[in-house]
């Protein structure tokens, strides 16, 4: 790792002023992708300003039908709370399956959502349930926030502070893990909302999560495994690599899609 | 350069560092304790695995400085003296190493596995939960044999102290 200058921020407007002052800075939330990155010097940040202990960012909450996330809540506090397993059950039973209980303890969501590598977990389910992701300067829905591989609406100094889900009358995650890494080899989100069914897959797509408005349709009609069975994606749009073909993966995400809907 | 104090196996601790120092560099070239080992540098063997204000966390993928003002333990804190912690006494005992280069992980995820799961851990659930600890030896069949042993004598110790 180069050499870099930490920084604990203690507030968020403390963090906007570390960042401001800073010539290069990076935030650092649970470092499970950022310090990996910065150790094979892909990242060289001339500072680090960690989110980790700012209050104001962690905590999960019961809104008005909705559930509210801080950013530097880790995977394990969501996967643990029995608020979010009687709110939205698909959403703790997804992040209890991210990486490993190590990753877990000190991965966040909203460092997740904004590192957006397409093979992670999370944004299957913000797209699903049609969260909002609320930042210090603004609300993006998050099909907006979501642009493409590694690519979010955030800019260099925006920081999430927290995303907050209207709560889902049913919601179930499936994902095929690679065997080495646990990322989504094809992962499947589907909610059934107030804004009717919502089918969102990650892993697969090689401009990130995608929705599959047939297998939504195919759902509003009858919420079943079998109606989503014979719906395929095509392969065109989808990730080929040395883990698995474009065929492959299109063929995964009907499967997973099937047993979502069979999880509910 | 900052300085990084913790508590560190129980006793208070403080150094100054490089900020990039990572928190497994500053536990064994800062400190001396090498029970805790880097087994690769992608985040993914768990053989750096501490207690961070008791969570199993990987320390190869934590800056030392994130761990300022907490309690860290690592493999060398869990004996009581010469006595073996219950599962250190079970990874001996049931032969749950081989070279040893994974078992300080290994048995730092494992106390945390068992205080979460309890005595009734099954087999299926523990090598779900070792996904993050790698072991090159493959000794994984008796790494789960003394996990699941020293879930029953640690569930066993407390009933008998009620
Ligand atoms: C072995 C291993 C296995 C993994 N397996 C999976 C898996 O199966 N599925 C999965 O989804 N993920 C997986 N991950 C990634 C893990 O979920 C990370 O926690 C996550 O990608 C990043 O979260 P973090 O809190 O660690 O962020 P960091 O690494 O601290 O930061 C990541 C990026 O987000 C930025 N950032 C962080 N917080 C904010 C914020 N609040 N506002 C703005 N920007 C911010 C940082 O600047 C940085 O660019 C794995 C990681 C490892 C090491
Ligand atoms: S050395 Fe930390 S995970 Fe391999
Ligand atoms: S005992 Fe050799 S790596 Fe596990």
């Amino acid at each position: 790792m180069y050499d870099t200058t930490y920084h604990r921020a203690g507030s968020l407007q403390d963090a906007e002023a570390k960042f401001a002052a800073a010539e290069d800075a990076k935030f650092l939330a649970g470092g499970q992708t950022l310090l990996p990155t910065m150790k094979q010097r892909l990242a060289a940040p001339s500072d680090v300003i960690d989110l980790g202990k700012v209050p104001d960012l962690s905590g999960i909450s019961e809104g008005d039908g909705s559930l509210v996330i801080g950013a530097v809540t880790t995977h394990y506090e969501v996967a643990s709370s029995d608020v979010v397993k009687r709110l939205i059950p698909g959403l703790a039973a997804l992040a209890a399956g991210i990486g490993d209980p190590a990753v877990r303890y000190r991965g966040t969501i909203g460092g997740s959502i904004s590192n957006n590598d397409p093979a992670a977990d999370y944004p299957a389910a913000l797209v699903a349930l049609g969260a909002t992701i609320n930042t210090n300067k603004r609300s993006l829905s998050a099909e907006d926030f979501f642009e493409g591989m590694f690519m979010t609406a955030l800019e260099e100094d925006e920081i999430v502070t927290n995303v907050s889900f209207p709560v889902a009358e049913k919601s179930a995650y499936a994902k095929y893990p690679n065997p080495a890494s646990r990322y989504a080899m094809a992962g499947v989100f589907v909610a059934k909302t107030s804004a009717g069914s919502r089918v969102a897959v990650t892993g697969a797509g090689s401009d990130g999560v995608f929705r599959v408005s047939e297998m939504e349709s195919a759902l509003d009609a009858n919420w079943s495994p079998e109606a989503v069975a014979g719906i395929s994606v095509p392969a065109d749009d989808l990730l080929s690599d040395i883990h698995g073909s474009a065929d492959y993966r299109a063929n995964l995400v009907t499967v997973m899609a099937k047993r979502a809907v069979a999880a509910t | 350069m900052t300085t990084v104090s913790m508590t560190l196996n129980g006793k208070k601790v403080s150094a100054n560092v490089d900020d990039r120092t990572l928190l497994v560099q500053y536990i064994r070239e800062t400190h001396g304790l090498t029970g805790t080992h880097v087994g690769c540098d992608t985040s993914q063997c768990g053989s750096c695995v501490v207690h961070v204000d008791g969570k199993a966390v990987k320390s190869c993928t934590m800056l030392a400085a994130q761990a300022d003002g907490s309690h860290v333990t690592t493999v060398e804190g869990l004996a009581n003296g010469t006595e073996l912690h219950p599962v250190q006494a079970a990874f001996r005992e049931h032969h749950g190493l081989q070279c040893g280069f994974c078992t300080p992980g290994m048995i730092m995820s494992a106390v945390d596995i068992i205080s979460r799961h309890g005595a009734d851990i099954d087999e299926k659930t523990i090598r779900h939960e070792l996904e993050g600890n790698l072991c090159r030896c493959t000794g994984y069949q008796n790494i789960v044999k003394a996990i699941q042993a020293a879930a029953q004598e640690m569930h066993g110790a407390k009933v008998a102290a009620e």
